[in-house]
């Protein structure tokens, strides 16, 4: 077992520390207070290959493996949430589901500009009814001749109005399992511009702000029937591996946030002065200090390590990496909450304040244990697991 | 267009600087990057590949193997090819021994353009450069601004004291690069991992062509180091206590108009 980063791993992080501090950074604040979508730092990640690390080079990726991506993820994370989520859910929630489920025809047509960064991808699953118990889906697709049909709607979707390609759950029809009769839910791909497919209401939220997340409506949106994608009826199973995918990438969120607010921390402490000492010189932030560390590389090698499992799922499908994902999640995010909020009480008065950014942070952090499967749904993941 | 792009590995000035007994660098055990005025070079040498198809960019260093790295970040950004120059026998050159060096390697090569940073932020010269195109006979427009391919010939904003010249100049020829000529690049994360699997061309000293021994090395450089440092400490500075704000403001005004900054 070897914990050292490769040359190239190590080379990918300088790129991605060097990029979050030239390019995320400066605009953080401004992106939290304006709600404005940064649109000038995802073109430079559109045309510098950020937002198609995974990808294979064949479908207009990088060819790099999730570690990179997760790193990339956790780097611009320590200075800006928002831009750490945009190319998760790009990247996890939109590409990953048409590279593992799509036709050839879907992957050249939808994958490939998004891989290369001349698209902008999102996913739709959670719905006004229907957030952990995806049973409760109320958005229908019907095939009429050589389309489907879908009405319904889908809210608090990240990339809401800025992205081009959408995968999107609906119910098609129901199906009997163990004596019940259930929802037969399909995923399905929607062109942004598609006529009956609109946007609701954009949320006003806490944290993450300038990551777009609106409501996406659909009223007689008629899509090709080939936009189906993977088979009829498997959209349970397809948005559920989407989602431990996706969770690895926001468990980087979480742990580049965390990683910011300790590296700010640190500065901070040995900068202020109380009773004519630096606040560090004092045991109580010593101990502080030493525990956030302890949490933040814990955290950082539970990602590290469900990115190497999913990579060895990429080889072998029969590999499962959905148990180290829901960990390195569950993890990641209340470290992340945890951290930013002793990295608050650490910053005094000053981490109440805008200007310092800690606020932010622990402001981002918190959605991190909400998103792509609560903290409690991960437990339910890793205890279905250990008890089966 | 062939252009060929010196880069050099210098030591990251916020990590600190180290000497060795003969005052020379000990690079080594510092922490490296590549030049910022050869990565504006290398940008745009770059972007006027990605305007004129069929350009290959070309990188060389000199300097210890670890300077491996600034090439294979070359190589990510999109460079063709990376030559490191490497020798015991090459250690401890100053600006001449060192253009000696690469003009030496370059006389291997193909060119229509050669492009070096202004100036290394270890050394400050702003020689090497000029004294490669010399070494090689070939015109030099320093402190180019903005390139302009045109035909065989390169237009040149060049910054000058008061003013800008606009050259025009038959390649081949050499540049060097201010900051403002690169425009921000970045590797890519496909290009880092595929720069790891190309072979960097690695030359010594019998690689090296019109050369001769006495132009090379620590013996090579005419320039003796009398004496070399850290950083220069500061003065304690004054500290002064007015009664009052309008005081304070009175003082440093008073101060900075002392001093003509104002």
């Amino acid at each position: 077992m070897d914990f050292q980063l490769s040359k190239e791993h190590a080379m990918a992080r300088s790129l991605f520390k060097d990029f979050a501090e030239k390019e995320a950074k400066p605009r953080a604040i401004e992106v939290d207070e304006t709600e404005e979508f940064p649109r000038e730092t995802v073109a430079k990640m559109q045309k510098f290959g950020f937002m198609g690390i995974p990808i294979p080079k064949e479908y207009g990726g990088q060819g790099a493996d999730i570690l990179t991506y997760a790193m990339c993820v956790e780097e611009l994370s320590k200075v800006c949430g928002t831009t750490g989520v945009i190319v998760s859910a790009h990247t996890s929630l939109c590409c990953d589901p048409i590279l593992t489920f799509g036709t050839e025809e879907q992957k050249q047509k939808y994958l490939v500009p998004l891989a290369k960064g001349e698209k902008l991808g999102a996913f739709g699953l959670t719905e006004p009814g229907a957030g952990t118990d995806a049973q409760g889906q109320q958005t229908k697709a019907v095939l009429d001749g050589d389309e489907w049909v879908l009405n319904g709607s889908k809210c608090f979707i990240t990339n809401g109005k800025e992205a081009d390609v959408y995968v999107i759950f609906a119910v098609t029809g129901k199906v009997e399992k163990r004596g019940k009769l259930m929802k037969e839910i399909s995923a399905f791909i929607v062109e942004k511009g598609t006529p009956g497919f609109t946007f609701g209401t954009k949320e006003n939220k806490m944290g993450i702000r300038g990551s777009s997340t609106y409501e996406l409506i659909f009223q007689d949106c008629r899509i090709p029937k080939d936009n189906l994608l993977g088979q009829q009826g498997k959209g349970f199973n397809i948005a559920m591996h989407t989602l431990d995918g996706g969770r690895i990438g926001i468990a980087a969120q979480a742990l580049g946030i965390a990683e910011g607010a300790l590296e700010r921390t640190i500065a901070y402490t040995k900068e202020r002065k109380q009773f004519g000492r630096a606040i560090a010189q004092f045991q109580n932030t010593q101990f502080e200090l030493a525990n956030m560390a302890t949490k933040v590389k814990a955290a950082q090698l539970l990602v590290y390590q469900a990115a190497m499992k999913k990579a060895e799922y990429q080889k072998d499908p029969k590999v499962s990496y959905s148990v180290e994902a829901a960990m390195a999640k569950l993890y990641a995010a209340e470290v992340a909450m945890e951290v930013t909020t002793k990295a608050v009480q650490l910053h005094g008065g000053y981490g109440y304040i805008k200007e310092y950014e800690i606020e932010r942070m622990m402001r981002d952090a918190k959605i991190t244990e909400i998103y792509e499967g609560t903290s409690e749904v991960q437990r339910m993941v890793i205890s279905a697991a250990l008890l089966k | 267009m062939k252009i060929v792009v010196c880069v050099k590995q210098v030591p990251d000035t916020k990590g600190g600087v180290r000497f060795k007994p003969d005052g020379t660098l000990d690079r080594a055990a510092m922490l490296a990057i590549m030049n910022p005025d050869d990565k504006a070079g290398l940008e745009a040498a770059l972007k006027i590949k990605n305007e004129n198809p069929g350009t290959t960019v070309t990188v060389i260093t000199m300097g210890l193997p670890k300077a491996d790295e600034v090439l294979r970040e070359a190589l990510a950004m999109g460079a063709d090819d990376a030559i490191l120059v490497t020798d015991r026998v090459l250690g401890g050159a100053d600006t001449w021994a060192t253009s000696s060096t690469l003009a030496g390697a370059i006389r291997n090569l193909d060119y229509d353009l050669i492009i070096t940073g202004r100036q290394a932020i270890d050394g400050d010269t702003a020689q090497v450069g000029p004294q490669i195109s010399e070494h090689l006979d070939i015109p030099v427009i320093s402190y180019a601004e903005n390139i302009k391919i045109d035909g065989d010939y390169v237009i040149v904003k060049r910054q000058f004291e008061d003013r800008y010249h606009m050259l025009k100049v038959k390649m081949p020829c050499l540049i060097t690069a201010l900051a403002e000529l690169g425009e921000d690049m970045y590797m890519t994360p496909g290009g880092i991992f595929d720069a790891y699997q190309t072979e960097v061309t690695v030359w010594g000293r019998k690689d090296l062509k019109d050369v001769p021994d006495t132009d090379l090395g620590l013996a090579g450089s005419p320039t003796k180091i009398a004496k070399a440092s850290d950083r220069v400490a500061k003065g304690a500075g004054e500290k002064v206590t007015p009664d009052t704000p309008k005081d304070a403001v009175a003082y440093i005004v008073g101060k900075l108009s002392e001093k003509h900054v104002i």
